[in-house]
């Protein structure tokens, strides 16, 4: 075979390759993903469906029941409305009245419903421009 | 203090733009400007390190009159870090950004200060262009200001740096990520000067190729301290979790790592020119995309950082750099062609080629991933996001592949291999992967996880493959140059520092990605509920939960557990703990419940083993403290307002607090008094916990291999300074010939490279003899353009130029023998820049 040819075909491989890769990771992260919702938009939530849910734990409302934890969110710019949840399982250290976290679940008789071991507390870390911590 | 730092720092910013102006106007050679552009240079990078030293002081010395040490320090914050508390903040890593970029470039422009005449004032210009928009940034983008000061009166005391970010590594973990990303303006500046000159040889990346490696180095620390914070601190197990904040250190550091291999495509056979160029610049922007995303509060994070002033400016910068450096590469796309092509696929380079190629598809998966929220936003209208498994399905194979073709790359020789010589290379690593494979799926689990069976296939693979480079290697140098088959190693590694070094790192990271393997799909994780005395057993291993413990001290609660761990024959007591903080800095509201108000972190307790880790933490059930701290601060407002039926010690305490009301003189008796009592009653509350016997929650974990991530990471960073090492002092050569002779080495090198494949074994005869042919060819090139010069400038240096003036293939000959058999002290003088 020239050189040419040759040359020819292992860019059309390393193409299509690329090109399949592509469309897997098109196509898989549209179905993959869930939907993120602060908790404003989960009052009128519909039952049933899956949630990544974004929010500010308020200060003061959290309260252990036994081995679940039972607090209220607002969403992460404040807003008055607040959506209770519950949630078991494993509690990430920083969580706590105040922070922002992020849980996955479902909307039970207007109550969000953790799935355990889902709750992920943001660091308080760096560059937090005001000092909530 | 604050306006003397704000000069300074004006100062600094100056001088990066006369940096930058002035090596712009010496582009033609003029040496006043060039000369004035570099110590505009140095002058900065004083003058930065200036601020800094003004910062840290002001850290050290409590000066809350400075708002960044009033936002990120306290009195009594330890003086370890108060140091590290710089960078916690953002203005301060703004600063270290500026701090860092200045040396490095300082450092880049005095090993090039008598090189690359054409591409330096460019490089030049684009250094100190970054190093003007960064301290620019601080002083015109508002906020920023690491030297801003706090409004009077001057506070007392500062907030205080968060007790999460208290560990040792912290300290080192995000300079050692600045570093990284800051190194990598280096080889980019300087590949920005070759396509402005068209100097598009690889002297530009001989001269930066150190800075690109250190970079990687520095990046890869960084992760692997980010990670063991993670899995020590963190209380949740586990060292990485796709989130945005890590996978934008990771992008910079897989494409750098691509950049590294494929360089050396570039300087051994003049390829890949314009695929180098684009995967610097690529490296560069995510580089600063990493920077952008830990300010720009766009995507959801674990990290949950403000949105800030810098975002948009950054966002700029990327986009300046992206499209300048496009259109720039697509204009010199003539220049760039090279009219050679990869001989066969059975070469290294087509091998770095493809490995080239996983590395772009694994750091392109993990943008899309990343980058996901913002996609489907732009699509569907919602932000949704990808979770980890999603991450670990694409990256999972790809880094399966990489680990092959990793093992296949240090066996071919570079040009061609014959079918014969490479069933020669390859019988051995073959059949030890095979064996490993087969073992591992007949007589453990392994087989349960297809891609990891696979991984700890190749890499053993990789790893024997190596170790035959290594045998191998040594043999062949010792037929040449005798002596024993230790001292062979050890001559055949510092002799080829870049090669063996780079072969250390292969290991390191095999290793790390065999601990990776393993600890993720053979993990054992549970939670289980136990009180004193309660047992429970997890893989095999019996956990007794034998007595809680506690301690308060002034600044913390903190709640633990002795755990008495049974496996087999082995016996070991583990400590998990849980501190929870008091808030500091702000109006206290001094109650023994602000025990609880605060933050709050895990002491892990972790036995690491060469099998496995056996990892605990514990979640102590404190609503019943909780409840007693309630009511003892109820007690004690009662007591101090006198209520009726108080102990008579109240009296006095009560009678104290009055008087302190009206008298301010009184008032640090009183505090320290009401602390005492405080800290008396939380030291009873806390043995009321420990006698009470409340069940926790124990999250146990047994991590099977997990400390060869941490070794494996340590393996690479060794094989990354090897490889970093400087040789002995290069020869002394007049400036204007060290392009050349630079030019010369790496030809020598290549074919005393060849030659040791040959006696390796890795080159037949008649490949040999071709290859080595060639090279003579081009190093006599090159050779008679030195002697061209050298009639030109008729220079006198007698001595130094002996050599040169023979007949060429006779030199060649001889030098090349001579290297051979004992190498010359020079061998890696173009790594010396």
């Amino acid at each position: 075979m020239d050189p040419q040819r040759k040359r020819k075909i292992r860019l059309v491989v390393a193409l299509s390759a690329a090109v399949l890769l592509a469309a897997a990771l098109v196509y898989t992260s549209f179905s993959a993903s869930s939907e993120a919702k602060e908790p404003s938009q989960l009052l009128s939530a519909a039952p049933g469906a899956s949630y990544d849910m974004t929010g500010r734990v308020v200060r003061g409302s959290v309260r252990r029941n036994g081995d679940s934890l039972r607090f209220r969110v607002v969403d992460r710019d404040g807003g008055s409305e607040s959506l209770p949840v519950t949630y078991s399982g494993t509690v990430p250290d920083p969580f706590r009245g105040g922070r922002e976290i992020v849980l996955t679940g479902e909307v039970e008789n207007g109550v969000f419903v953790g799935e355990p071991d889902t709750l992920v507390t943001k660091c308080p870390s760096k560059f937090t421009t005001s000092s909530d911590g | 203090m604050a306006s003397a730092g704000s000069v300074i720092l004006t100062l600094a910013f100056l001088a990066t733009v006369l940096a930058a102006v002035a090596a712009l106007l010496g582009r033609g050679g003029d040496e006043r400007w060039l000369l004035t552009s570099r110590r505009a240079v140095y002058v900065a990078c004083g003058l930065l390190t200036l601020c800094v030293v003004l910062i840290e002081r002001a850290f050290l010395g409590d000066d809350f009159s400075l708002n960044i040490v009033q936002q990120h320090s306290s009195i009594e914050t330890p003086t370890f870090y108060k140091l590290a508390a710089m960078w916690s903040s953002q203005e301060g890593s703004l600063l270290l950004w500026a701090w860092v970029l200045s040396i490095a470039a300082s450092l880049a422009l005095y090993s090039t200060r008598n090189r690359l005449r054409e591409i330096v004032p460019y490089a030049t210009a684009v250094m100190a262009g970054v190093g003007a928009f960064f301290t620019g940034l601080m002083l015109l983008a508002g906020g920023v200001n690491p030297f801003a000061s706090t409004p009077s009166p001057v506070p007392l005391d500062g907030v205080g740096l968060n007790p999460l970010l208290q560990h040792p590594s912290m300290m080192i973990h995000p300079p050692m990520l600045y570093s990284g990303y800051v190194a990598f303006t280096i080889p980019f500046a300087f590949a920005i000067g070759a396509l402005v000159t068209r100097r598009l040889d690889a002297s530009w990346i001989r001269a930066t190729r150190r800075f690109a490696l250190i970079a990687w180095a520095f990046l890869g620390l960084g992760l692997l301290l980010g990670a063991r914070w993670s899995y020590t601190e963190l209380g949740w197990g586990g060292y990485w979790a796709w989130d945005p904040v890590e996978n934008a250190a990771l992008m910079p550091w897989l494409i750098g790592t691509a950049f590294l291999h494929s360089i050396m495509v570039q300087e051994k056979r003049g390829m890949l020119k314009v695929w180098n160029a684009c995967l610097i610049v690529a490296t560069f922007s995510l580089a600063l995309l990493g920077t952008f995303l830990v300010r720009s509060g766009v995507l959801q994070s674990i990290h949950a950082f403000g949105d800030s002033t810098v975002g948009p400016y950054i966002l700029g910068l990327i986009a300046v750099v992206l499209v300048g450096s496009t259109a720039l590469i697509v204009s010199r796309l003539d220049d760039l062609r090279s009219p050679k092509r990869i001989d066969s696929l059975a070469s290294r380079e087509a091998v770095f080629v493809v490995n080239n190629l996983l590395l772009i598809g694994i750091c392109a998966t993990i943008f899309w991933g990343t980058f996901f929220p913002l996609i489907s936003e732009l699509f569907t209208g919602t932000k949704s996001s990808l979770a980890a498994p999603w991450f670990d399905r694409y990256t999972t194979p790809l880094a399966v592949l990489l680990v092959l073709f990793t093992g296949i790359g240090p066996l071919l020789a570079w040009r061609r291999v014959s079918w014969t010589t490479a069933r020669r290379v390859f019988v051995v690593p073959a059949l030890s992967a095979l064996a490993t494979g087969a073992v591992l799926a007949l007589f453990t689990d392994a087989a349960q996880s297809p891609w990891a069976l696979a991984l700890f296939t190749f890499a053993a693979f990789a790893l024997v493959g190596i170790g035959q480079e290594f045998w191998r290697g040594a043999a062949a140098r010792r037929s040449l140059a005798g002596g024993s088959m230790p001292a062979a190693l050890v001559g055949l590694v510092s002799r080829n520092r870049r090669r063996y070094g780079g072969y250390i790192v292969h290991v390191g990271v095999a290793v790390l990605l065999i601990g990776i393997a393993a600890s993720s799909s053979f993990q054992t994780k549970r939670d289980v509920v136990l009180r004193p005395g309660e047992s429970a057993t997890v893989d095999g291993r019996k956990v007794t939960y034998v007595r809680p413990t506690a301690r308060v001290d002034k600044l913390a609660f903190t709640a633990g557990a002795v755990l008495r761990v049974r496996d087999g024959g082995d016996a070991f007591t583990l400590h998990p703990t849980r501190r929870f903080y008091r808030p500091t800095g702000g109006p206290s509201s001094g109650d023994i419940s602000s025990y609880f108000g605060g933050e709050s972190d895990s002491e892990i307790g972790l036995r690491a083993g060469a099998g496995s880790d056996f990892w605990t933490a514990e979640q102590p059930k404190i609503t019943g403290v909780q409840r007693d701290a309630r009511k003892a601060d109820a007690f004690l407002k009662r007591c101090i307002g006198g209520a009726p039926g108080v102990p008579p010690q109240c009296q006095a305490l009560g009678l104290l607090m009055r008087t302190a009301a009206a008298n301010p003189a009184l008032r640090p008796t009183a505090l320290a008094k009401i602390e005492q009592v405080q800290l008396g009653t939380a030291r009873r509350i806390a043995a009321g916990y420990v006698a009470e016997a409340t069940p926790a929650t124990f999250r146990v974990i047994v991590d099977p291999l997990a400390t060869w991530i941490w070794i494996g990471g340590l393996i690479a960073l060794s094989g990354a300074l090897i490889a970093l090492w400087p040789a002995r002092r290069a020869r002394r050569v007049p400036a204007r010939d060290a392009e050349l002779e630079a030019l010369k080495e790496a030809k020598y090198r290549e074919i005393r490279d060849a030659e040791l494949d040959h006696a390796a074994g890795k080159l037949s005869d008649e490949d040999y003899a071709l290859l080595d042919a060639e090279l003579r060819r081009e190093a006599v090139e090159i050779l008679d353009r030195g002697l061209d010069l050298e009639q030109d400038d008729r220079v006198d240096d007698e001595e130094d130029r002996e050599e040169d003036r023979r007949p060429v293939e006779v030199a060649l000959d001889h030098r090349a023998a001579a290297e051979g058999a004992a190498p010359a002290a020079d061998a890696e003088s173009d790594l010396a820049g």
